[in-house]
Protein backbone atom coordinates (compact mmCIF):
# COMPACT_ATOMS: atom_id res chain seq x y z
CA UNK A 1 0.00 0.00 0.00
CA UNK A 2 1.50 3.47 -1.12
CA UNK A 3 0.33 6.49 1.05
CA UNK A 4 -0.62 9.45 -0.51
CA UNK A 5 1.60 11.99 -0.34
CA UNK A 6 -0.98 14.30 1.37
CA UNK A 7 -2.14 11.77 3.89
CA UNK A 8 -2.11 13.65 7.39
CA UNK A 9 0.12 11.96 9.98
CA UNK A 10 -2.19 10.73 12.79
CA UNK A 11 -3.42 13.46 15.40
CA UNK A 12 -1.07 14.85 17.55
CA UNK A 13 1.56 12.79 15.71
CA UNK A 14 3.17 14.95 13.75
CA UNK A 15 3.90 18.29 16.46
CA UNK A 16 6.96 17.76 18.38
CA UNK A 17 6.85 17.19 22.40
CA UNK A 18 9.09 20.19 24.45
CA UNK A 19 12.71 18.87 25.49
CA UNK A 20 11.75 15.20 23.94
CA UNK A 21 14.01 13.60 21.96
CA UNK A 22 12.57 10.43 20.85
CA UNK A 23 14.92 7.73 20.18
CA UNK A 24 14.07 6.52 16.56
CA UNK A 25 16.22 4.66 13.56
CA UNK A 26 18.16 8.19 13.00
CA UNK A 27 19.36 8.27 16.63
CA UNK A 28 19.58 5.05 17.05
CA UNK A 29 22.32 4.67 14.22
CA UNK A 30 23.96 8.20 14.96
CA UNK A 31 24.47 7.26 18.60
CA UNK A 32 25.42 3.36 17.82
CA UNK A 33 29.47 3.55 19.04
CA UNK A 34 28.22 6.13 21.82
CA UNK A 35 24.99 3.62 23.31
CA UNK A 36 27.76 0.42 22.19
CA UNK A 37 30.20 1.78 24.77
CA UNK A 38 27.59 2.32 27.36
CA UNK A 39 26.32 -0.90 27.04
CA UNK A 40 30.09 -2.16 27.41
CA UNK A 41 29.50 -0.70 31.10
CA UNK A 42 27.65 -3.24 32.72
CA UNK A 43 30.71 -5.06 33.56
CA UNK A 44 33.11 -3.62 36.38
CA UNK A 45 36.00 -4.29 34.22
CA UNK A 46 34.85 -2.07 31.45
CA UNK A 47 34.40 1.09 34.06
CA UNK A 48 37.72 0.78 35.48
CA UNK A 49 39.47 0.97 32.19
CA UNK A 50 37.22 3.87 31.34
CA UNK A 51 38.07 5.64 34.58
CA UNK A 52 41.39 4.50 34.18
CA UNK A 53 41.71 5.76 30.50
CA UNK A 54 38.83 7.61 28.89
CA UNK A 55 40.10 8.60 26.01
CA UNK A 56 41.75 5.33 25.14
CA UNK A 57 38.19 3.73 26.16
CA UNK A 58 36.40 6.37 24.18
CA UNK A 59 38.26 5.46 20.94
CA UNK A 60 38.53 1.66 21.28
CA UNK A 61 34.54 2.45 21.06
CA UNK A 62 35.09 4.69 17.58
CA UNK A 63 33.13 7.74 19.08
CA UNK A 64 32.21 10.68 16.84
CA UNK A 65 34.00 13.67 18.10
CA UNK A 66 30.64 15.12 18.99
CA UNK A 67 30.42 12.57 20.83
CA UNK A 68 33.15 12.33 22.67
CA UNK A 69 33.01 16.28 22.94
CA UNK A 70 29.70 15.86 24.72
CA UNK A 71 31.18 12.83 27.16
CA UNK A 72 34.50 14.56 28.15
CA UNK A 73 31.65 17.96 29.14
CA UNK A 74 29.86 15.35 30.91
CA UNK A 75 27.00 17.39 28.44
CA UNK A 76 24.28 15.04 29.08
CA UNK A 77 21.94 17.02 26.18
CA UNK A 78 25.05 17.22 24.04
CA UNK A 79 24.99 13.20 24.71
CA UNK A 80 21.53 12.83 23.81
CA UNK A 81 21.50 15.76 20.47
CA UNK A 82 24.51 12.74 19.30
CA UNK A 83 22.27 9.88 19.36
CA UNK A 84 22.31 8.77 23.22
CA UNK A 85 19.90 6.76 25.08
CA UNK A 86 19.15 7.80 28.42
CA UNK A 87 18.52 3.87 29.54
CA UNK A 88 23.02 3.24 28.22
CA UNK A 89 23.53 6.71 28.87
CA UNK A 90 22.45 5.66 32.57
CA UNK A 91 25.54 3.44 33.03
CA UNK A 92 27.81 6.20 32.00
CA UNK A 93 26.34 8.58 34.23
CA UNK A 94 26.59 6.09 37.09
CA UNK A 95 30.68 5.83 36.46
CA UNK A 96 30.24 9.62 37.69
CA UNK A 97 28.26 8.79 40.42
CA UNK A 98 25.53 10.59 39.23
CA UNK A 99 21.60 9.46 39.50
CA UNK A 100 18.87 10.16 36.95
CA UNK A 101 18.11 13.06 39.21
CA UNK A 102 21.44 14.72 38.97
CA UNK A 103 21.31 14.38 35.32
CA UNK A 104 17.81 16.00 35.11
CA UNK A 105 18.94 18.91 36.90
CA UNK A 106 21.58 19.00 34.62
CA UNK A 107 18.86 18.90 31.36
CA UNK A 108 16.52 21.37 33.04
CA UNK A 109 19.18 23.72 34.09
CA UNK A 110 17.80 23.47 37.69
CA UNK A 111 20.11 22.70 40.72
CA UNK A 112 19.77 19.27 42.10
CA UNK A 113 18.04 20.51 44.98
CA UNK A 114 15.42 22.48 42.93
CA UNK A 115 14.84 19.59 41.02
CA UNK A 116 14.09 17.67 43.62
CA UNK A 117 11.70 20.37 45.27
CA UNK A 118 10.14 20.18 41.41
CA UNK A 119 9.41 16.33 41.55
CA UNK A 120 7.92 16.95 45.40
CA UNK A 121 5.61 20.05 44.34
CA UNK A 122 4.32 18.04 41.34
CA UNK A 123 3.44 15.23 43.87
CA UNK A 124 1.44 17.83 46.47
CA UNK A 125 -0.08 19.52 43.39
CA UNK A 126 -1.36 16.57 42.93
CA UNK A 127 -2.80 15.75 46.52
CA UNK A 128 -0.19 13.26 47.26
CA UNK A 129 2.44 14.08 50.51
CA UNK B 1 -6.81 -26.74 34.82
CA UNK B 2 -4.56 -23.94 34.73
CA UNK B 3 -6.40 -20.43 36.64
CA UNK B 4 -5.47 -17.09 36.07
CA UNK B 5 -5.85 -15.43 39.85
CA UNK B 6 -5.36 -11.68 38.73
CA UNK B 7 -2.57 -9.60 38.05
CA UNK B 8 -0.49 -6.97 39.79
CA UNK B 9 0.76 -3.78 38.11
CA UNK B 10 3.90 -1.65 39.73
CA UNK B 11 6.66 0.87 38.90
CA UNK B 12 10.01 -0.29 38.59
CA UNK B 13 12.45 2.09 39.65
CA UNK B 14 15.94 1.14 39.69
CA UNK B 15 16.53 3.45 43.27
CA UNK B 16 13.83 1.01 44.97
CA UNK B 17 16.31 -1.98 44.75
CA UNK B 18 18.80 0.75 46.57
CA UNK B 19 16.03 1.51 49.35
CA UNK B 20 15.32 -2.47 49.84
CA UNK B 21 18.93 -3.04 50.24
CA UNK B 22 19.17 -0.22 52.54
CA UNK B 23 16.23 -0.80 54.58
CA UNK B 24 14.50 2.25 53.60
CA UNK B 25 11.24 1.13 53.26
CA UNK B 26 9.82 2.84 56.56
CA UNK B 27 11.25 6.39 55.57
CA UNK B 28 9.21 9.18 54.66
CA UNK B 29 10.91 9.34 51.71
CA UNK B 30 10.04 5.78 50.98
CA UNK B 31 6.85 4.46 52.78
CA UNK B 32 4.21 6.20 50.47
CA UNK B 33 5.01 3.90 47.71
CA UNK B 34 5.95 0.66 50.00
CA UNK B 35 2.95 1.10 51.57
CA UNK B 36 1.28 0.10 48.49
CA UNK B 37 2.74 -3.86 48.72
CA UNK B 38 0.93 -5.36 52.00
CA UNK B 39 -1.86 -5.78 49.93
CA UNK B 40 -0.47 -7.77 47.28
CA UNK B 41 1.82 -10.11 49.58
CA UNK B 42 -0.95 -10.69 51.13
CA UNK B 43 -3.18 -11.59 48.50
CA UNK B 44 -0.40 -13.47 46.69
CA UNK B 45 0.22 -15.05 50.12
CA UNK B 46 -3.48 -16.59 50.43
CA UNK B 47 -3.53 -17.36 46.27
CA UNK B 48 -0.03 -18.69 46.03
CA UNK B 49 0.57 -18.81 42.60
CA UNK B 50 2.91 -21.30 40.75
CA UNK B 51 3.78 -19.49 37.79
CA UNK B 52 4.62 -15.51 36.85
CA UNK B 53 3.76 -14.28 33.24
CA UNK B 54 5.43 -10.84 33.51
CA UNK B 55 5.52 -7.83 31.37
CA UNK B 56 8.00 -5.95 31.56
CA UNK B 57 10.81 -3.88 29.54
CA UNK B 58 14.48 -4.24 29.67
CA UNK B 59 17.03 -0.80 30.00
CA UNK B 60 20.30 -2.53 28.35
CA UNK B 61 21.09 -5.75 30.26
CA UNK B 62 19.87 -8.22 28.11
CA UNK B 63 19.15 -6.65 25.06
CA UNK B 64 21.60 -3.96 22.88
CA UNK B 65 20.61 -1.81 19.79
CA UNK B 66 22.18 -4.18 17.76
CA UNK B 67 19.58 -6.55 17.77
CA UNK B 68 16.75 -4.86 19.38
CA UNK B 69 12.79 -7.21 19.70
CA UNK B 70 9.79 -5.38 18.94
CA UNK B 71 8.09 -8.99 21.54
CA UNK B 72 10.56 -11.10 22.99
CA UNK B 73 9.27 -14.00 25.40
CA UNK B 74 11.51 -15.77 27.25
CA UNK B 75 11.71 -19.73 27.26
CA UNK B 76 14.60 -20.86 29.53
CA UNK B 77 15.14 -23.03 32.33
CA UNK B 78 16.64 -19.86 34.45
CA UNK B 79 16.65 -16.40 33.90
CA UNK B 80 19.84 -14.66 36.12
CA UNK B 81 19.92 -10.98 36.92
CA UNK B 82 23.21 -9.13 36.44
CA UNK B 83 25.28 -6.04 37.12
CA UNK B 84 23.50 -3.57 35.18
CA UNK B 85 26.28 -1.00 35.64
CA UNK B 86 24.92 1.80 38.12
CA UNK B 87 25.86 0.00 40.99
CA UNK B 88 22.20 -1.72 41.80
CA UNK B 89 22.36 -4.62 44.13
CA UNK B 90 21.92 -8.43 42.43
CA UNK B 91 19.19 -10.12 42.54
CA UNK B 92 17.84 -13.68 42.96
CA UNK B 93 17.53 -15.65 40.06
CA UNK B 94 14.28 -16.94 38.82
CA UNK B 95 13.33 -20.59 37.25
CA UNK B 96 11.64 -21.00 34.00
CA UNK B 97 8.64 -22.64 32.89
CA UNK B 98 9.84 -23.36 29.81
CA UNK B 99 6.87 -25.78 28.37
CA UNK B 100 4.61 -23.09 29.21
CA UNK B 101 6.71 -20.47 27.37
CA UNK B 102 6.78 -22.58 24.67
CA UNK B 103 3.06 -22.94 24.41
CA UNK B 104 2.90 -19.60 24.91
CA UNK B 105 4.85 -18.88 22.02
CA UNK B 106 2.82 -21.36 19.69
CA UNK B 107 0.07 -19.52 20.41
CA UNK B 108 1.35 -16.01 20.08
CA UNK B 109 2.97 -17.35 16.38
CA UNK B 110 -0.45 -19.20 15.59
CA UNK B 111 -1.82 -15.43 15.67
CA UNK B 112 0.71 -13.70 14.03
CA UNK B 113 2.89 -12.01 16.09
CA UNK B 114 6.22 -12.46 15.04
CA UNK B 115 8.28 -12.61 18.81
CA UNK B 116 11.48 -13.49 19.08
CA UNK B 117 12.34 -16.69 21.21
CA UNK B 118 14.63 -16.32 23.85
CA UNK B 119 16.59 -19.82 25.33
CA UNK B 120 18.80 -17.25 26.99
CA UNK B 121 17.92 -14.32 28.66
CA UNK B 122 19.13 -12.14 31.66
CA UNK B 123 16.36 -9.99 33.21
CA UNK B 124 16.61 -6.75 34.80
CA UNK B 125 15.58 -4.57 38.02
CA UNK B 126 12.16 -4.35 35.95
CA UNK B 127 11.18 -7.49 36.13
CA UNK B 128 13.41 -8.35 39.92
CA UNK B 129 12.30 -5.40 41.48
CA UNK B 130 8.41 -6.36 41.29
CA UNK B 131 9.46 -9.55 42.92
CA UNK B 132 11.17 -7.89 45.83
CA UNK B 133 8.33 -6.03 46.43
CA UNK B 134 5.61 -9.03 46.15
CA UNK B 135 7.92 -11.35 48.21
CA UNK B 136 10.59 -9.32 50.41
CA UNK B 137 11.56 -12.39 52.90
CA UNK B 138 11.71 -15.27 50.55
CA UNK B 139 15.22 -17.00 50.28
CA UNK B 140 14.29 -18.42 46.51
CA UNK B 141 11.26 -17.61 44.47
CA UNK B 142 8.02 -19.33 44.98
CA UNK B 143 7.16 -19.28 41.46
CA UNK B 144 8.36 -20.05 37.89
CA UNK B 145 8.48 -17.54 35.39
CA UNK B 146 7.43 -16.12 31.91
CA UNK B 147 8.99 -13.17 30.74
CA UNK B 148 7.90 -11.49 27.67
CA UNK B 149 9.86 -7.79 27.17
CA UNK B 150 8.29 -5.34 25.02
CA UNK B 151 10.68 -2.96 22.93
CA UNK B 152 10.18 0.41 24.85
CA UNK B 153 13.53 2.14 23.86
CA UNK B 154 13.96 2.39 20.35
CA UNK B 155 12.00 3.84 18.03
CA UNK B 156 9.19 2.57 16.35
CA UNK B 157 7.43 1.07 19.32
CA UNK B 158 4.31 -1.45 18.98
CA UNK B 159 1.32 0.34 19.64
CA UNK B 160 -0.64 0.18 22.75
CA UNK B 161 -3.39 -1.31 20.53
CA UNK B 162 -0.86 -3.86 19.60
CA UNK B 163 0.32 -4.64 23.39
CA UNK B 164 -3.36 -5.68 24.19
CA UNK B 165 -3.69 -7.60 21.63
CA UNK B 166 -0.58 -9.19 22.50
CA UNK B 167 -1.69 -10.26 25.87
CA UNK B 168 -5.01 -11.55 25.09
CA UNK B 169 -3.16 -13.42 23.17
CA UNK B 170 -1.20 -14.65 25.87
CA UNK B 171 -4.63 -14.89 27.81
CA UNK B 172 -5.16 -17.58 24.88
CA UNK B 173 -2.41 -19.31 25.51
CA UNK B 174 -2.89 -19.52 28.84
CA UNK B 175 -6.59 -20.40 29.14
CA UNK B 176 -5.72 -23.22 26.19
CA UNK B 177 -3.11 -24.57 28.97
CA UNK B 178 -3.41 -28.45 30.47
CA UNK B 179 -1.62 -27.74 33.15
CA UNK B 180 -3.09 -27.39 36.95
CA UNK B 181 -1.11 -24.40 37.99
CA UNK B 182 -2.46 -20.99 39.39
CA UNK B 183 -1.06 -18.45 37.37
CA UNK B 184 -0.32 -14.45 38.10
CA UNK B 185 0.58 -11.76 35.60
CA UNK B 186 2.10 -8.86 36.25
CA UNK B 187 2.62 -5.48 34.60
CA UNK B 188 5.59 -3.34 35.21
CA UNK B 189 6.86 -0.01 34.50
CA UNK B 190 5.41 3.86 34.59
CA UNK B 191 3.16 5.41 35.59
CA UNK B 192 4.17 8.77 34.14
CA UNK B 193 7.85 9.46 33.97
CA UNK B 194 10.35 11.49 31.87
CA UNK B 195 14.38 10.57 32.69
CA UNK B 196 15.92 12.98 29.01
CA UNK B 197 15.50 15.90 27.78
CA UNK B 198 14.80 19.45 28.90
CA UNK B 199 11.47 18.03 29.85
CA UNK B 200 13.28 15.62 32.50
CA UNK B 201 11.29 15.61 35.72
CA UNK B 202 8.07 15.88 33.97
CA UNK B 203 5.12 13.88 35.51
CA UNK B 204 0.94 14.00 35.03
CA UNK B 205 -0.87 12.80 37.59
CA UNK B 206 -4.28 13.72 35.33
CA UNK B 207 -3.22 11.21 32.56
CA UNK B 208 -2.34 8.41 35.15
CA UNK B 209 -5.53 8.64 36.94
CA UNK B 210 -6.90 8.18 33.42
CA UNK B 211 -4.76 4.92 32.86
CA UNK B 212 -5.53 3.76 36.45
CA UNK B 213 -9.62 4.35 36.29
CA UNK B 214 -9.34 2.65 32.65
CA UNK B 215 -7.19 -0.33 33.34
CA UNK B 216 -9.71 -3.01 34.86
CA UNK B 217 -13.20 -2.12 32.90
CA UNK B 218 -11.84 -0.06 30.10
CA UNK B 219 -8.06 -1.04 28.96
CA UNK B 220 -8.82 -0.51 25.45
CA UNK B 221 -9.54 3.29 26.00
CA UNK B 222 -5.76 3.68 26.84
CA UNK B 223 -5.01 2.41 23.39
CA UNK B 224 -6.79 4.91 21.53
CA UNK B 225 -3.69 7.49 22.02
CA UNK B 226 -0.46 6.29 19.30
CA UNK B 227 2.78 5.70 21.55
CA UNK B 228 4.22 9.27 20.48
CA UNK B 229 0.71 10.86 21.79
CA UNK B 230 1.17 8.30 24.97
CA UNK B 231 4.98 9.78 25.20
CA UNK B 232 3.32 13.62 24.97
CA UNK B 233 0.80 13.02 28.03
CA UNK B 234 3.06 10.74 30.05
CA UNK B 235 6.98 11.70 29.41
CA UNK B 236 9.01 9.27 27.36
CA UNK B 237 9.29 6.63 29.90
CA UNK B 238 5.71 7.01 31.17
CA UNK B 239 5.46 5.12 27.36
CA UNK B 240 6.05 2.15 30.04
CA UNK B 241 2.45 1.83 30.64
CA UNK B 242 2.65 -0.69 27.56
CA UNK B 243 3.89 -3.29 29.70
CA UNK B 244 0.75 -2.52 32.18
CA UNK B 245 -1.63 -2.83 28.69
CA UNK B 246 -0.38 -6.03 27.78
CA UNK B 247 -0.36 -7.55 31.13
CA UNK B 248 -4.16 -6.15 31.44
CA UNK B 249 -4.55 -8.10 27.89
CA UNK B 250 -3.68 -11.35 29.83
CA UNK B 251 -6.11 -11.22 32.16
CA UNK B 252 -8.77 -11.88 29.89
CA UNK B 253 -12.16 -9.91 28.52
CA UNK B 254 -14.01 -10.60 31.27
CA UNK B 255 -13.88 -7.22 33.37
CA UNK B 256 -11.75 -7.28 36.27
CA UNK B 257 -11.90 -6.44 39.84
CA UNK B 258 -9.16 -3.60 41.07
CA UNK B 259 -8.96 -4.38 44.78
CA UNK B 260 -5.85 -2.27 45.43
CA UNK B 261 -4.50 0.71 44.28
CA UNK B 262 -1.62 2.96 45.47
CA UNK B 263 -0.35 6.25 44.16
CA UNK B 264 2.69 8.14 44.39
CA UNK B 265 4.84 11.42 42.80
CA UNK B 266 7.53 11.58 43.10
CA UNK B 267 9.82 7.81 43.67
CA UNK B 268 13.12 9.31 41.76
CA UNK B 269 11.67 11.13 38.77
CA UNK B 270 8.39 8.82 38.59
CA UNK B 271 5.24 9.12 39.19
CA UNK B 272 4.67 5.61 41.14
CA UNK B 273 1.95 3.63 41.06
CA UNK B 274 0.91 -0.07 42.41
CA UNK B 275 -2.54 -2.02 41.62
CA UNK B 276 -4.03 -5.23 42.09
CA UNK B 277 -6.71 -6.58 39.33
CA UNK B 278 -8.32 -9.80 40.38
CA UNK B 279 -9.88 -11.83 37.49
CA UNK B 280 -13.64 -13.51 38.42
Amino acid sequence: MTLAPDTPPPPGDSAPIFGTHLFDGCAAAKGYALNAMCFSFNEAANREAFLADEDAYCQRYGLSSEQLAAVRARNVLAMIEAGGNIYYLAKLAGIFGLNVQDVGAQQTGMSVDEFKAMLLAQGRKAGED
Amino acid sequence: MARIIGGYFTSHVPAIGGAIVRGDQEEPYWKPFFDGFPPVREWLEAERPDVAVCFYNDHGLNFFLDKMPTFAVGAAHEYRNEDEGWGLPLFKSFAGHPDLSWHIIEQLVGDEFDVTTCQSMLVDHALSIPFELAYPDAQEWPLKLVPIAINTVQYPLPSAKRCLALGQAVHRALASWQGAEKIVVIGTGGLSHQLDGERAGFVNPDYDRFCMDSLAANPEAICVDSTKEIVRKSGSQGVEILNWIAARGALGAAPARETHRNYHIPISNTAAATMLLETA
